[in-house]
């Protein structure tokens, strides 16, 4: 339990105010179960989940409700027990603010479990694949955000061998502090989640990484993991600086390993893993219960009591917020994530899913309106923040000159969207905003250009069957002609025919012959 | 004087092997221009652009026959593509109404449906099933939206509905500048 171990630093980033302090006065608080949850059928990377239940059908709490499609997707599970009342397209976190498809569940106020598969408190004793399966079962998926499925991501089969499991508990966002809070309840399920997921993929070191601004956090853990006796669990502290908790920062911060432009962290030997999903793991193997909660931050100072909520997932925001405390008159936007990284939602009724870790209900100076935008002064401030080594002025002048090709040159898709580069420009310029414009339009036309070769594949395909039917429709007239010729005359060589011709033009040319004396001797 | 020319000859051949073997060990697969010309264009066969698809259209453009701003569905951008690709002037659209239509996939409103396949046999893409007397189905994913099956039916039951934006296909708006009026008034 070495914490003098030596960290490295990441390039550019930012020291801020944390604002942290605001939520993690009161404890966690459990949200008493709404009277309705909303459940995205997509809440994660990947493909949606398929319904598993109808309209009208009773479901338990921790039911699965919708199945996994393939590899990268996850299910979803009844967050409590009730009635499905509808299948259909709801507002979702998004910052499109586009409706998705949602399985809406009426809670009957039992709250009675459905039957669960067995704990495996043994899990030395199940292979990776079986704990793997278990993992996937319980719809789990990177809960700092980014809500990747966790079972594909473990699934490291086939890849070069894990050395450092590194568990993610920098949480380097301002206002956010929904891990601190589990950090400080429930150390115990997390040290029992991160040896569950070093047997599982069998790494040497396991190390934790977490910002020296949550001294009780780190405390707890440290109790944690003595009470555990895995005394060769790591933590490492590392300085407050944003975006520490970026996963190849975090990397690079406590290993000195640089994950390669596009590559993962595998690539250096490297898994990352958060804290929250690392105690959502324990909850699926030692206690067999699926993923249907998690802690989520209601802060800022448009929020009556901001605090940590252990949240059911499908609560609606505006119901969590009113559990909150309530708006206060000085809310200007409510924000889902938080400042940096996060996005406004234009209707406070969509649901929380499994990657909403922050509500911010930002008051005007939390949030201050966008400044006009100026031209690009190329003072490359934007330059020396950028923790990915970019170089966002080039990817900005690109990215607005719609030259998707050359922005990508410039490593457009290694931005982390952490937001450095457009909190220090002078000239107030939404940098952010023009590589998510870019990255969206590279992929659309991506998806163009996969459909219009689909299209090229069925048109050609079309048209070689037109010309083979083509093909065999002359064949076979051509037979019958044949068939018909062969009757008629059966002896025509080569030479017959010049021969015949001959022969035509022979007595066409005698007949001239006698008209044109013919005349003569009548006249 | 001897020396001289022998040492340029030899320098001469040595480059002209040298030459010759990159030529063959180098050698670039030619992309016949017609090819490149078809993986620009968008492929909905609709034969707006007065070709019998998009192959005949980038066959005509490579032959000099026919201009870049032809195809209504590949709009601007295939239209700039082209121009850089030949090293071309860009030029306005021909057709600059039907390149502002928004993408769209045939229909089939099935209760009208009368099971005729005049539409299947319209496809270009072979988008529709359905068999003689049974009703005819859509696969919304491989319609290109191209219209050619509306002309032929004959109870006029296929209508163009609009694809719309889903959060996976949707795309973040170009930021719009904020002015400083904006921002303050
Ligand atoms: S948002 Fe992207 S370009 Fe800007 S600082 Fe972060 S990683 Fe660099
Ligand atoms: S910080 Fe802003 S003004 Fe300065 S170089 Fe970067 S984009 Fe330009």
């Amino acid at each position: 339990m070495a914490d003098q171990r030596t960290t490295w630093s990441f390039y550019g980033g930012l020291r801020m105010d944390d604002h942290k302090a605001l939520s993690t006065e009161r404890p966690l608080q459990r949200m008493p179960m709404p009277a309705r949850l909303i459940l995205p059928l997509q809440q994660h990377i990947g493909h949606s989940a398929e319904p598993a239940v109808q309209v009208g059908e009773q479901v338990k709490k921790g039911q699965l409700v919708a199945n996994a499609v393939d590899f990268v997707s996850a299910p979803l599970h009844a967050p409590t027990s009730g009635t499905v009342i509808e299948i259909g397209d709801r507002p979702i976190p998004h910052p499109s603010g586009l409706n998705d498809a949602c399985i809406v569940i009426e809670a009957d106020g039992q709250d009675a479990w459905a039957e669960l598969p067995e704990p495996l408190p043994d899990y030395h004793a199940h292979s990776s694949a079986q704990l793997r399966e278990r993992i996937r079962w319980a719809g789990i998926v990177g809960l700092g955000g980014a809500a990747f499925p966790t079972a594909a991501k473990v699934n490291t089969s086939g890849q070069r061998p894990i050395d450092s499991l590194i568990i993610n508990a920098a949480e380097c966002e301002p206002y956010i502090t929904c891990d601190d809070a589990l950090m400080r309840e429930r150390a115990g399920d997390i040290v029992d989640g991160i040896v569950i997921l070093r047997h599982l993929i069998d790494a040497r070191e396991c190390l934790i990484g977490i910002e020296d601004n949550k001294p009780e956090a780190i405390a707890s853990l440290r109790q944690a993991i003595t009470q555990s006796g895995q005394q060769d669990i790591e933590i490492v502290v590392v300085p407050s600086v944003y975006p520490s908790g970026g996963e190849k920062q975090l990397i690079q911060l406590l290993t000195g390993k640089a994950v390669p432009s596009h590559g993962l962290p595998s690539a250096v030997g490297v898994l990352c893993q958060n804290v929250a999903t690392a105690a959502a793991i324990a909850d699926a193997v030692l206690r067999g219960r699926p993923l249907i909660e998690r802690i989520v931050t209601v802060t800022g100072h448009g929020v009556g009591q901001p605090g940590n909520f252990l949240v059911p997932l499908g609560t609606a925001a505006d119901v969590l917020v009113q559990h909150a405390g309530g708006y206060t008159d000085r809310v200007h936007e409510l924000i889902h994530g938080g400042p940096m990284m996060g996005f406004g939602l234009r209707d406070d009724r969509v649901p929380i899913t499994k990657g909403t870790n922050c509500l911010l209900a930002a008051s005007r100076d939390e949030a201050p309106p966008a400044e006009p935008e100026r031209p690009c002064i190329r003072c490359g401030q934007c330059a020396e923040v950028c923790p990915a080594q970019l170089l966002p002025q080039q990817l900005f002048w690109y990215a607005r000159a719609r030259d998707f090709d050359k922005v990508q040159d410039y490593h457009l898709f290694d931005c982390i969207e952490c937001g450095c580069c457009a909190y220090v420009c002078p000239a107030h310029i939404p940098l952010v905003h023009y590589y998510r414009f870019a990255k969206t339009e590279i992929w659309a036309q991506e998806r163009d250009r996969e459909k219009s070769d689909l299209a090229r594949r069925r048109h050609e395909a079309r048209q070689a069957r037109l010309e083979r039917l083509e093909r065999q429709r002359k064949a076979r007239l051509r037979k019958k002609k044949e068939a018909l010729e062969s009757k008629s005359g059966a002896s025509d060589a080569v030479d017959p025919k010049k021969a015949a011709i001959e022969a035509a033009m022979q007595r066409a040319a005698a007949k001239k012959a006698a008209q044109q004396a013919a005349p003569s001797s009548e006249d | 004087m001897i020396t001289a020319v022998l040492t340029i000859a030899g320098l001469a051949s040595l480059f002209g092997l040298i030459l010759g073997y990159s030529a063959i060990r180098f050698r670039v697969e030619g992309d016949p221009i017609a090819d490149q010309i078809d993986s620009l264009l968008p492929q909905t066969q609709c034969g707006q652009c007065a070709y019998a698809g998009c192959r005949p259209y980038a066959e005509a453009i490579a032959a000099g026959e026919a201009e870049i701003n032809r195809c209504p569905p590949g709009g601007e951008t295939t239209m700039i593509a082209l121009a850089e690709l030949l090293g071309r002037d860009p030029m306005p659209l021909e057709d600059e109404a039907a390149a502002e239509k928004p993408k769209s996939v045939a229909f089939i409103i099935e209760a009208d449906c009368i099971g005729c396949t005049l539409c299947i046999q319209a496809c270009p893409v072979d988008a529709i099933v359905g068999a003689a007397k049974q009703m005819h189905t859509v696969i919304e994913d491989e319609c290109t939206g191209c219209d050619l099956c509306l002309p032929p039916c004959p109870v006029e039951c296929i209508v163009m509905r609009p694809l719309e934006a889903t959060p996976r296909t949707w795309r973040w708006p170009f930021p719009k500048e904020i002015t400083a009026e904006a921002a303050h008034g």
